[in-house]
């Protein structure tokens, strides 16, 4: 009954969809709209505080390595800082500002997971490919959860926040357990898969 | 001396008209995605050719989960957000 990696992939890619069409939503409508009614501005947070919950049977299952249970670990714990912040500001516990910026290190650490545990090059596979390209995304993005911070109202980063899910969306659903990048796999990857 | 707050109020209406249409589109573009990747990699679809694939294979089939989204968002999350606008547009 256990999921493949490529099965676990798509499932947080569908959770990345949703957050990316909440934020773009709330980009588009400003914050005051959005949060008009409690259940929708709890809506990101607690997707995004459940994918961290949900990454803890991801790191009890995937046990092929201890860089790959660290990662998930570590994956873990961010998403569930990130989306308990975002809860906590949403609810009036938190107060400060500054929690916005649990977001951003979040979006550093997953980024520098994601290139930790890929031990092989970016052509060895579309996975290798994927988690390289993840990582530096995520890495490159963490501008916009900073700017965010300061700038609440600036719908130019309201929207690259956004994006920044909706390409990790669309690159988790891209991804494959063995399959080729660009014409490139390597043989020790396995036998390829459409 | 009146016309400039009312250009500008102007101004205002129809850009939160075409944030009403955003939000209106956000769904049905996310589900439209959905059909044409189903349409244009129908072996990702699993229950087409469902045999003897376990659980994972027949749950976890993207482009269905993305018309889903797409059809969710639409149908929970962008009426009440569109009379809210509308509200604030208004008052």
């Amino acid at each position: 009954m256990r999921p493949l990696a490529e099965h676990v992939h798509w499932m947080f890619a569908t959770g990345f969809l949703i957050l990316a069409l909440c934020l773009f939503a709330e980009g588009v409508v400003g914050t005051e709209v959005w949060q008009k009614r409690r259940w929708r501005a709890y809506l990101w947070p607690g997707v995004l505080f459940l994918m961290g919950i949900l990454m803890w049977p991801v790191m009890i299952m995937f046990t092929n390595s201890t860089l790959h249970m660290v990662a998930h670990s570590v994956w873990a714990q961010v998403l569930l800082l990130a989306g308990g912040a975002e809860l906590g500001l949403v609810a009036g516990r938190l107060r400060s500002h500054y929690w916005h910026l649990c977001v951003a290190l979040a979006f550093l650490v997953s980024g520098g997971a994601s290139l930790i545990h890929e031990q092989n090059d970016w052509l060895f596979s579309r996975s290798a490919f994927l988690h390289h390209a993840i990582g530096w995304l995520m890495i490159g993005a963490s501008i916009f959860p900073l700017l965010r911070t300061f700038r609440p109202r600036s719908m130019a980063i309201a929207t690259g926040f956004a994006a920044t899910f909706l390409v990790l969306s669309v690159l988790l659903y891209a991804d494959r357990d063995v399959a080729d990048i660009f014409g490139h796999l390597s043989p020790a990857a396995g036998s390829p898969q459409r | 001396m009146r016309a400039e707050p009312a250009a500008q109020l102007e101004a205002t209406r129809a850009r939160r008209s075409a944030g009403t249409k955003v939000v209106v589109a956000i769904g049905p573009t996310t589900a439209l995605a959905g059909v044409v990747w189903a349409l244009a990699q129908p072996y990702r679809l699993t229950f087409l050719h469902p045999h003897g694939e376990s659980f994972w294979w027949l749950v976890v089939e993207p482009p269905l989960l993305v018309t889903l989204v797409g059809v969710l968002f639409s149908a929970f999350v962008a009426p009440g957000l569109i009379e809210d606008l509308v509200e604030a547009e208004e008052s």
